[in-house]
């Protein structure tokens, strides 16, 4: 018989002792709290959540057509994904540009229509089994060679960031500003593009986890938590980035003790924080607000 | 004038619209090197409209904008500080010095040597040096405004644009921000200033650009008072977008000015 402590300890670490499955998820969930953390901070400061929401969902179409040809190949799939993308990223701008239309509407619209057209294809060729595949991932399935795609843009992401995060933070302060005062020569111009290619490499790496409908959530979840404890960059990075990593931890061992799939079960972590943050957090939440009127 | 003058900014013919609503129209001027000009006219004028497209930000949708080729790269443009994300999360700082940007680069300590002289000399000239660590969401407005100006000194540009700096500020800080402004102008720099206030126009602003929609009128200031173009019975906040309005309280002097500025050349 186990003593209480061994039990608990059992219970926390058993999973991913005894299983290569929850070990590859637990890594691969790892990677994509860490790397998508500061994107997800970035993106709250460019006030992009709901642009990378419909981001995300735009990647679906691609997916389907590359599941069309090449069944569920991660090659043809990641490509697909990155192809869509830049797809409904140019039509977005497109139609901003050229009609009166607001920027939100126009992503609402692509979001709306690429989820209708992914779901469309994939029903037509696959069974609903693929079509849950999809729409919400599937950590628990994450193969050595996903784990080595996700693992890789997860590390290639970090470095990007860590190479541009200073560009980053000015663009998304004042992007004016450094446009006029010459800062296009030393690239702070590109800054916006460069920050959606980041975002799009995330998202289809996170896919494979999350699926298109939850890929952004290890993103922007922890990052909006963080936002509430600290007012600073330097607290809010590690913190969004550890928050993440918890949530993640923690919603895999939830789902492997319960019925829950493991995508929701990370999101739901990752959410009832940020609830939680936003309700007592230190700046900015409803308890602090309220302390301020009184 | 016998002095050649050079211009920093010449706009030729410059209209901006917003779907239906002409914000500006026809809209051409000249800004010699080192002149200080005070923009002013009703809200819905075109003014900020217009700063942007000197400062490059929007493109004139007929017509063109030259601005010196010699300044290009060191325009300081400050949009209304009611457009700025003001909690941001970087400390005042860290905010000063992204006005190091375009010499410095991505990498750069800010830390330590001539680069963190040059920031704490501006946060000195604006009197914000005790708030060098404290957050960007806690200052006040004027304190801000502080900040903004301390980045422009940072930056160090020949062509500086002013959106309304003194819209809802204390007037111990729309005084020191004045002098930063005569400081800049003594330096010869060119400065293009948004403002409501006709007795700091007045008092400051050597050069005057009357805008509503078009230009209504531009010159020297004293000039521009004296031909009751500027004038204190003049209420510029009540002259709002009714264009019509507008036209008629401005268009007598419109033709004033047109023949004061045929007659001088």
């Amino acid at each position: 018989m186990l003593n209480p402590e061994s039990r608990i300890l059992y219970f926390l670490i058993s999973p991913f002792t005894d299983y290569a499955f929850m070990k590859r998820a637990l890594v691969a969930a790892l990677a994509l709290a860490i790397s998508g953390a500061p994107l997800g901070v970035l993106m709250l400061l460019r006030r992009m959540t709901l642009v990378g929401d419909a981001l995300s969902h735009a990647i679906l179409p691609g997916i389907a057509v590359a599941f069309f040809v090449a069944g569920l190949s991660l090659w043809a799939m990641t490509l697909g994904g990155v192809i869509a993308a830049l797809i409904v990223a140019g039509l977005a701008a497109f139609l901003t540009r050229l009609t009166d239309m607001k920027e939100d509407a126009a992503f609402a619209l692509l979001y709306l229509l690429s989820l209708a057209v992914g779901v469309a294809l994939i029903s037509l060729k696959g069974s609903s089994a693929h079509l849950m595949h999809v729409l919400f991932g599937n950590i628990l399935a994450i193969d050595q060679e996903t784990l080595i795609l996700v693992v890789g843009v997860c590390c290639l992401s970090l470095f990007m960031i860590a190479a541009l995060y200073r560009r980053f933070v000015i663009d998304g302060f004042d992007g004016a500003f450094m446009r006029t005062a010459g800062a296009q020569r030393r690239g702070v111009g590109l800054m916006g593009l460069a920050f959606f290619a980041l975002l799009m490499i995330n998202l289809v790496a996170s896919f494979q986890a999350m699926g298109t409908l939850m890929a952004l959530a290890l993103m922007v979840l922890p990052a909006m938590a963080a936002r509430f404890w600290t007012k600073t960059m330097d607290g809010m990075l590690p913190l969004a980035m550890g928050l993440g990593a918890v949530a993640s931890y923690a919603g895999l061992v939830l789902s492997y003790h319960t019925a829950i799939p493991s995508g929701p079960a990370i999101v739901l972590v990752a959410g009832g924080m940020a609830v939680f943050s936003a309700m007592l957090g230190r700046f900015g939440s409803a308890r602090a607000c309220a302390g301020q009127r009184h | 004038m016998k002095e050649m003058t050079v211009a920093h900014v010449i706009l030729d013919d410059v209209s901006y619209h917003y779907g239906h609503h002409k914000a500006l129209q026809d809209v051409s001027g000249v800004f010699p090197a080192g002149s200080l000009t005070a923009v002013a006219g009703p809200n819905g004028a075109g003014k900020s409209t217009l700063l942007k497209i000197i400062a490059g930000v929007m493109k004139p949708q007929k017509g063109r904008v030259i601005v010196a080729p010699a300044l290009k790269g060191k325009i300081g443009y400050l949009p209304q500080i009611s457009a700025m994300e003001r909690d941001y999360p970087l400390n005042v700082r860290d905010a000063v010095s992204t006005g190091l940007w375009p010499g410095a680069g991505s990498f750069p300590s800010f830390q330590d040597g001539a680069l963190k002289t040059r920031v704490d000399k501006a946060l000195e000239d604006v009197g914000l040096q005790d708030f060098a660590l404290r957050q960007m969401a806690e200052l006040s407005g004027g304190q801000f405004q502080r900040l903004l100006f301390a980045r422009l000194i940072v930056q160090d540009p020949q062509l500086i644009l002013l959106d309304e700096p003194f819209a809802a500020i204390d007037a111990q800080t729309i005084a020191s921000l004045i002098q930063q402004i005569m400081a800049w102008h003594t330096q010869g720099r060119t400065i293009i200033c948004i403002l409501h206030d006709l007795l700091l126009i007045k008092k400051y602003f050597p050069e005057s650009f009357l805008l509503a929609g078009k230009c209504m009128g531009r010159g020297h200031t004293h000039t521009l008072f004296e031909q009751k173009l500027l004038s204190f019975d003049l209420d510029m906040a009540e002259l709002v977008t009714p264009e019509k309005k507008v036209d008629s309280a401005f268009s007598i002097q419109d033709s004033a000015f047109r023949i004061q500025e045929e007659g001088k050349q």
